[in-house]
């Protein structure tokens, strides 16, 4: 057992994330992986409130996140790893023994272009997920499990 | 209270669309509820759609779970000042039609009255 799923999402925890992922899964903790939340106890209370109790939550900033992967993917128990930028996917991808991560949502925003219905990108993150993908990691895009996974070449040309 | 509270739907997709379309038909009351969908939106563009909604008016933000991008959307929204504002969440029929014929009272109040309705509607009929 270990990490099921490393998803990039700028909705960071939310319905798709704790019912469409982690029941199918059966997954036990999630690691929030964001500088601001995991600094202020408001947000990660408001966070908590959307994931059942059986569900645990880890707050993690990048920096910790990239210190305790290892520890995490040999949990006994099945989890996800959620992070709402780019940026940090490719720290977490950076330092890790990372088979493939998951882009699961990353919205309009001035300086974007749509890829797919659900992942617009600028020009710097198209990069940075090919450079993820040159560590040998396999990139897709999937929002829900019930869809198909779509390579990056097919989103990222 | 000057002006009535105003109500705004907060939900997925479609819902909270069908929910302000099912108070109108029941009620006949249509200035009342505003719907937002989170649909294609990240957070920050959420709270936009609801500023929008909302206006100057003080109001109800009804959000459709107790957790998730339209509830963190939406007490971010009410942090950020501005009208009085309270949110309610697990939006039902019956919390709306409670509420669009109380409006004129308080947001915290009325926020208060409508989880309270929509509460009371959960229930388990007896069986046939």
């Amino acid at each position: 057992m270990t990490i099921a799923l490393v998803r990039l999402d700028d909705r960071l925890i939310h319905g798709q994330v704790v019912v469409g992922w982690g029941q199918p899964l059966n997954a036990r903790f999630i690691v929030l992986v964001d500088d601001e939340v995991r600094a202020s106890p408001w947000e990660q209370d408001l966070y908590r409130m959307g994931v059942p109790t059986q569900i645990e939550v880890i707050f993690a900033s990048i920096a910790e996140a990239t210190r305790r992967l290892a520890e995490w993917q040999a949990a006994d128990e099945v989890g996800i790893v959620l992070t709402g930028t780019v940026e940090a996917l490719a720290a977490l991808a950076a330092g890790s023994g990372l088979t493939r991560v998951n882009v699961g949502g990353v919205h309009h925003r001035p300086g974007r272009t749509e890829r797919l219905r659900y992942v617009y990108l600028t020009d710097q993150e198209a990069e940075q997920l090919r450079g993820i993908a040159r560590r040998g990691i396999e990139v897709t895009a999937q929002d829900v499990p019930t869809a198909r996974a779509i390579p990056l070449t097919e989103f990222v040309s | 209270m000057s002006e009535p509270l105003r109500g705004v739907v907060i939900s997925h997709a479609g819902l909270a669309e069908a929910l302000v379309e099912a108070v109108r038909t029941i009620t006949g009351v249509s200035d009342a509820l505003v719907p937002v969908s989170n649909e294609g939106c990240d957070q920050p563009a959420l709270q936009e759609r609801i500023a929008q909604a909302m206006g100057s008016a003080p109001a109800v933000l009804f959000i459709d779970l107790p957790g998730g991008s339209c509830l963190t959307s939406a007490v971010r929204y009410a942090r950020r000042g501005g009208p009085a504002v309270a949110v309610v969440t697990g939006v039902n029929l019956a919390m709306l039609l409670d509420f669009v014929f109380h409006r004129e009272i308080p947001p915290a109040e009325a926020a208060r009255r409508a989880a309270e309705a929509g509460g009371k509607a959960i229930r388990l009929p007896p069986a046939a």
